[in-house]
């Protein structure tokens, strides 16, 4: 529906302007929401074919191959499976003892926009000015020289969705990355990604606004409706221009046109919520106007409702077993996500954290034991969905990564065991075919520029 | 029922203690088959763990089970002591103050000193965080001040089971907690003010008559503040000096050999790069494992191999969970064990890591007669495990504090229990 939407919009422009469109005014000032006024210029890594044998293969898309191989050739998994065919010039590799598994994708970071050392200067997630700023892209808050990137890769993790902060109400744009090095934020940028939109409830917007509101839940619930109805309004006179052209376009509001773009499926809504009374009530503003929340994160409460979250197809990004740290996160327990599993819902673990994302393996292995623990039997065939499969649907690119299947992008990660050991670190990782980590070669470790000089080397490497 | 247990307990205070210890110590438990870890020895294959008394009465292979004994059958299990996290606030805090809980980890002191804080004496012993750190197999803390203060004040060594501080209390003081390196004073400003409070507590101590009397000069803290810090002048009190940067470090190394401190390292993100002085000086380190973010300027040179790296220089290494995620020194104080198993995938060995959450944290803190190991005479902290305890899978299957295993509900397993099937049995009628 995005693409069709594009389309129409270019077509517009170009019939709308002059032939020396060189010329004339820049196109953000005549251009329709939903532009795309910060293209990715990713490009993936030089690869070469490569199989891996001998291994055990956790595909997120069927029951695990023992001893199996995959290959992958050209950016794309070619191959996976008992045995694989592989090209004379293909590297091989043997994973004897070791795991497979799809690259691990995480719903919720902060990376570049909250960057290490977390001084002052690179703390650019919160735009606390105002609890409606669906104004503000994350994207131009990244730092790509950010020291976190690299160790997350060495974790496992090869694509991530930055958010915005948990302060205001709407927090504005996300925006999804591949772990490589580039100078730019365009250069990590995951070509055709949707947009998200980050919005929060709860203790956050309270706090941060209890002098100027909304000051309570009561507020924080008119302030989204107050915004949604403006999106509506601004949603129905764009769809009108551009259906009949005629006359001059609305002037674009940078706000509205985001929130308008969620009314129209476009944008995808991550909604920061922990208490279960609130997500049911954010449920309802949804159903008020017409928009899907795609996942609620943190969701520490998210076993009270998985029912719910089930039969309305809301996903639930959560953590192992964080909680007990404000009174909203006071009924956190461990098998949160093993009960939203159970139930149905589609389940996630997310970091929400730099430490974290960088075993979300771990955390995994935590919630399973969990389940385990109350009688609900989760496989690591499951395990392996909630941070692979699962959130890249959350993101909206479940059709290219998340899983190892034929014609998918080649983001896969070796680990040295079976993920969900505590002892298990991944030893490479490729992303789109190109191998961006391995543990056993210093030369192959990403070293972002402010590394240099100020982190002192590893000999001998590993993060 | 929380508030039933509270009330009942501020009635009763010390007698309701004493004779649920009583009670319990009576029973004679019998731990057999199991792999036993007694940690200050070397495993045993088809061990025998017996506790009278509450505590440990014997350990080994051909050990005489008296009869009429309660039997746990430990095949296939691993057995060992209970595991020591030896930094936390627990009890201390719940939620936090922003949001509506309570935190009193921290004192205001005056001008960055705070030595008098005893932080246990504020203790809640019904703290829902405490008991699913002990069904963790968690049965001892410290429970230490958090940082912010130059000196922050006194921590205790708590075992996590009782009803009242009083009885929970292993040994308290157990060791001061001071902290070096970025704040709002220049780094070398700290230093001089730090020696300077030190300088003083040796002239206070040496001159109390004449304090009293108001025949010398004023002093760099208050009366109770020197008055505290005269076993760590003394050299008899360990001070736990948080420091990352190397070069903050070693300016605790200089302060500790100027003054005869008995000096362990907190945090030592960069500790790795000192670890032959530290050696050198017989510094114990208590870091986590899972740091590996150049967060701050401090902690520049963070890596997970940075423990291994220490033991191999000889360093006695405690670990604790410091690696930034949530609620790491109190609601998941209980995951100290997954930091010993981080550690030993970056190259420590798992006997080490075993002993760096169990006796090392015991031994530093002077508490080794009581806890840290499986040896008689000692506490009988003592957990039955699945299997390897660092691994995810594994469950504590028994987990016995001076002897009692406490069943009881947690708050977490109560609301688990309320809606793990669908609809949840609170929407029944």
């Amino acid at each position: 529906m995005r693409m069709r939407l594009k389309g129409l919009l270019s077509t517009l422009l170009l019939a709308a302007l002059p032939v020396a469109a060189q010329t004339a005014p820049g196109a953000g000032a005549l251009s329709a929401p939903n532009a795309n006024p910060f293209p990715s210029t990713y490009t993936r890594y030089a690869s070469r074919p490569t199989v891996i044998r001998n291994v055990n293969i956790f595909t997120a898309a069927g029951p695990l191959i023992r001893n199996g191989a995959i290959l992958i050739q050209d950016g794309k998994v070619v191959s996976v499976g008992a045995t694989v065919d592989a090209p004379a010039d293909a590297v091989v590799i043997d994973g004897t003892g070791k795991y497979v598994t799809p690259g691990i994708v995480d719903d919720h970071s902060h990376l570049g926009a909250n960057a290490a050392p977390s001084v002052w200067a690179r703390s650019d997630a919160n735009e606390l000015v105002n609890p409606v700023t669906g104004y503000v892209w994350v994207e131009h808050s990244v730092w790509p020289q950010d020291p976190q990137f690299p160790r997350d890769l060495a974790g496992g993790v090869t694509t991530i969705q930055v958010l915005p902060g948990s302060g205001n109400l709407f927090g504005g744009r996300s925006v999804i990355l591949k772990m490589v090095p580039s100078p730019s934020v365009q250069g990590m940028k995951f070509p055709g990604a949707k947009y998200g939109l980050k919005m929060a409830c709860g203790e956050n917007p309270m706090r941060v606004y209890s002098t100027r509101g909304p000051q309570t839940r009561m507020g924080d619930v008119a302030g989204y409706r107050a915004a949604w109805i403006q999106a509506e309004a601004y949603r129905r006179r764009w769809d009108k221009w551009l259906a009949d052209k005629t006359g001059d376009p609305p002037t674009r509001d940078l706000n509205l046109e985001t929130l308008a773009e969620a009314l129209r499926g476009n944008i995808l809504v991550h909604q920061h919520c922990y208490m279960a009374d609130e997500m049911m009530q954010l449920i309802d503003v949804s159903k008020e106007f017409g928009y899907k929340i795609r996942s609620f994160h943190h969701a520490i409460e998210a076993y009270k409702i998985a029912d719910v979250l089930a039969k309305e197809g809301i996903a639930a990004s959560m953590w192992a077993d964080w909680g007990g740290m404000k009174m909203e996160m006071m009924d956190g327990v461990r098998a949160n996500m093993a009960i939203v599993h159970a139930a149905g819902g589609i389940t996630i673990m997310h970091s929400d954290d730099a430490s974290g994302s960088q075993r979300l393996n771990q955390e995994a292995a935590k919630s399973m034991a969990a389940g385990r623990a109350i009688g609900i039997n989760i496989t690591e065939e499951d395990a392996i969905k909630w941070m692979t499969i699962n959130p890249a649907w959350a993101i909206g690119l479940e059709d290219k990564i998340g899983s190892l299947v034929a014609g998918k992008n080649a983001d896969v990660v070796l680990w040295s065991g079976n993920p969900f050991s505590v002892y298990t670190r991944a030893e490479k990782v490729w992303i789109d075919g190109a191998m961006l980590f391995d543990r056993l070669d210093p030369r192959q470790q990403w070293r972002t520029d402010f590394e240099l000089g100020f982190v002192p080397v590893n000999n001998g490497g590993s993060r | 029922m929380r508030a039933i247990t509270m009330t009942r307990a501020a009635a009763l205070g010390v007698v309701s203690a004493l004779v649920c210890a009583a009670t319990a110590g009576a029973q004679t438990i019998a731990i057999t088959g199991g792999t036993v870890y007694p940690v200050s020895g070397p495993k045993i294959e088809h061990g025998t763990v017996l506790i009278t008394n509450g505590k440990v009465a014997a350990v080994g292979a051909n050990v005489t089970i008296p009869a009429g004994v309660t039997r746990i059958d430990a095949t296939g299990k691993w057995v060992t002591p209970g595991l020591f996290n030896a930094a936390t606030t627990l009890g201390l805090a719940e939620g936090n103050p922003g949001s509506g809980g309570y935190n009193d980890s921290h004192a205001k002191g005056e001008k960055g000193v705070s030595a008098s804080f005893n932080a246990w004496e504020g203790m809640n012993p019904a703290s829902t965080f405490i008991p699913p750190t002990r069904k963790d197999g968690i049965t001892t803390v410290m429970v230490a001040p958090s940082r912010g203060n130059l000196i922050g004040g006194r921590a205790a060594v708590i075992d996590l089971n009782g009803e009242t501080v009083a009885s929970m209390l292993v040994k308290g003081p157990v060791a001061m907690v001071a902290e070096l390196g970025e704040g709002g004073e220049a780094r070398a400003e700290t230093f001089a003010h730090l020696r300077e409070v030190l300088s003083d507590a040796k002239v206070y101590g040496l001159r109390k008559a004449a304090y009293d009397n108001g025949a010398i000069r004023t002093l760099a803290a208050s009366r109770e503040d020197l008055e505290a810090l005269a076993p760590v002048v003394a050299g008899t009190m360990p001070i736990i000096i948080s420091a990352n940067r190397a070069s903050d470090i070693r300016a605790a190394l200089g302060i500790a050999k100027q003054f005869g401190l008995k000096l362990v390292i907190e945090g030592g993100a960069e500790a790795w790069e000192a670890a032959k002085e530290i050696a050198a000086a017989h510094v114990p380190v208590m870091a986590g494992a899972m740091n590996n973010i150049p967060g701050s300027f401090s902690t520049l040179g963070h890596r997970q191999e940075n423990l291994a790296i220490l033991k191999g220089a000889g360093v006695q290494v405690i670990i604790v969970g410091d690696g930034g995620g949530l609620g790491e020194d109190n609601y998941n104080a209980r995951n100290v064990r997954y930091e010993a198993g981080n550690a030993v995938a970056y190259g420590m060995t798992w006997d080490d890591a075993l002993k760096a959450v169990t006796l090392v944290p015991a031994e530093v803190l002077g508490v080794s007669d009581r806890v840290g190991s499986l040896q008689i005479g000692k506490e009988a902290d003592v957990v039955v495990w699945s299997g390897d305890p660092f691994e995810f899978a594994t469950v504590a299957e028994h987990v016995y504090v001076r002897g009692v295993e406490n069943l009881e509900r947690t708050r977490q397993d109560e609301l688990t229990d309320r809606y793990k099937t669908k609809p949840p049995a609170y929407r029944k009628p």
